[in-house]
């Protein structure tokens, strides 16, 4: 696995599989907007509100995905000292704010007709916004730093800290009373959602997903030419900045 | 046609949660759609620039 994580190997690949990949995300979430607007049933208690589970369910899934996937980043970070991986979890980041920010309001819009509140501050809904801040929070740190390399250290173990949230989201509507109601696609037994709207919901999700994994590609793109452009202006002597960390450096003279 | 076009938007009067949740989404997703792509952009523009005066 590591083999193929060598940063101009990324580049390389990246370029070949992103234009397919954002291709695919892009007919995705139209077939996925299709049937969750116009062929999806409405639902025989909720009427046509149930459409915004078609945000909100492949949104929550998103907002816990990309946080295992900065976990795992950070773990091959700390371990291996990886460049890739250091520039993977800073990648996500904004990304996965961003799909739980979309969990966070949909949710919201979603209980005010169906709960009759807007918020509430049981186990489920905090846990979420635990996770919103637990993102914010990383790229706060990770910015804080002068010297990129420390930030990135202290960001992976951040990460790795909040860990502990993702079961806790979970399962919070397992071991806790709340208003938000348990798993209904991804439990033991399989689902018990009706096929008329799981179709629906898994196409989106998909969507979402081939979106989170080409934005992932292009802002790691992104941040390694960055890190070539720090370093060419290195070695010419005009950089103005104090500290380009050692890996930035190695990684700029990858072609 | 209208009529149809009218009772689609109502969302069987729940078009002011309906709506906004999938506005939300697209302005969300949106949002780092373009941030991505236009920070890709600038970077790939400076590095060019970069590379043309070291010749």
């Amino acid at each position: 696995m590591l083999r193929f994580a060598n940063p101009a190997r990324f580049m390389r690949l990246s370029a070949a599989i992103l234009p397919w990949c954002a291709g695919a995300a892009a007919a995705a979430v139209a077939a996925g907007l299709f049937l969750a607007l116009f062929v999806a049933p409405p639902d025989y208690q909720q009427g046509e509100a149930v459409r915004i589970m078609y945000v909100h369910v492949p949104a929550a899934w998103m907002a816990s995905f990309v946080y295992v996937v900065m976990a795992v980043a950070s773990a091959v970070a700390l371990i291996w000292r990886h460049p890739l991986a250091e520039i993977a979890t800073r990648a996500a980041a904004p990304l996965g704010a961003g799909f739980t920010l979309v969990c966070l309001v949909t949710g919201s819009l979603w209980g005010e007709p169906m709960w009759g509140t807007w918020w509430v501050w049981d186990a489920r809904l905090t846990s979420v916004l635990v996770l919103f801040f637990l993102y914010l929070g990383y790229l706060a740190l990770v910015n804080a730093f002068d010297e990129p390399t420390r930030g990135a250290r202290a960001g992976s173990i951040l990460v790795l800290v909040g860990v502990i949230n993702l079961p806790i989201i979970k399962f919070s509507v397992d071991w806790w009373n709340t208003l938000h109601q348990p798993a209904s696609v991804f439990r033991l037994g399989g689902p018990t959602i009706a096929a008329s709207l799981l179709w629906p919901l898994l196409v989106m999700a998909l969507g979402f997903t081939l979106l989170f994994a080409s934005l992932l590609m292009l802002r790691m793109r992104t941040a390694l030419i960055a890190a070539k452009v720090r370093a060419v202006r290195l070695v010419a002597g005009e950089d103005e900045a104090p500290f380009v960390s050692a890996s930035s450096a190695k990684l700029g003279s990858v072609r | 046609m209208t009529d149809q076009m009218a009772h689609f938007l109502a969302m069987g009067g729940y078009a002011i949660y309906v709506w906004p949740a999938y506005g939300v989404a697209t302005a969300v997703l949106g949002f780092l759609v373009v941030q991505s792509v236009l920070a890709y952009r600038r970077t790939q523009r400076e590095f060019t620039a970069l590379e043309r005066r070291r010749r």
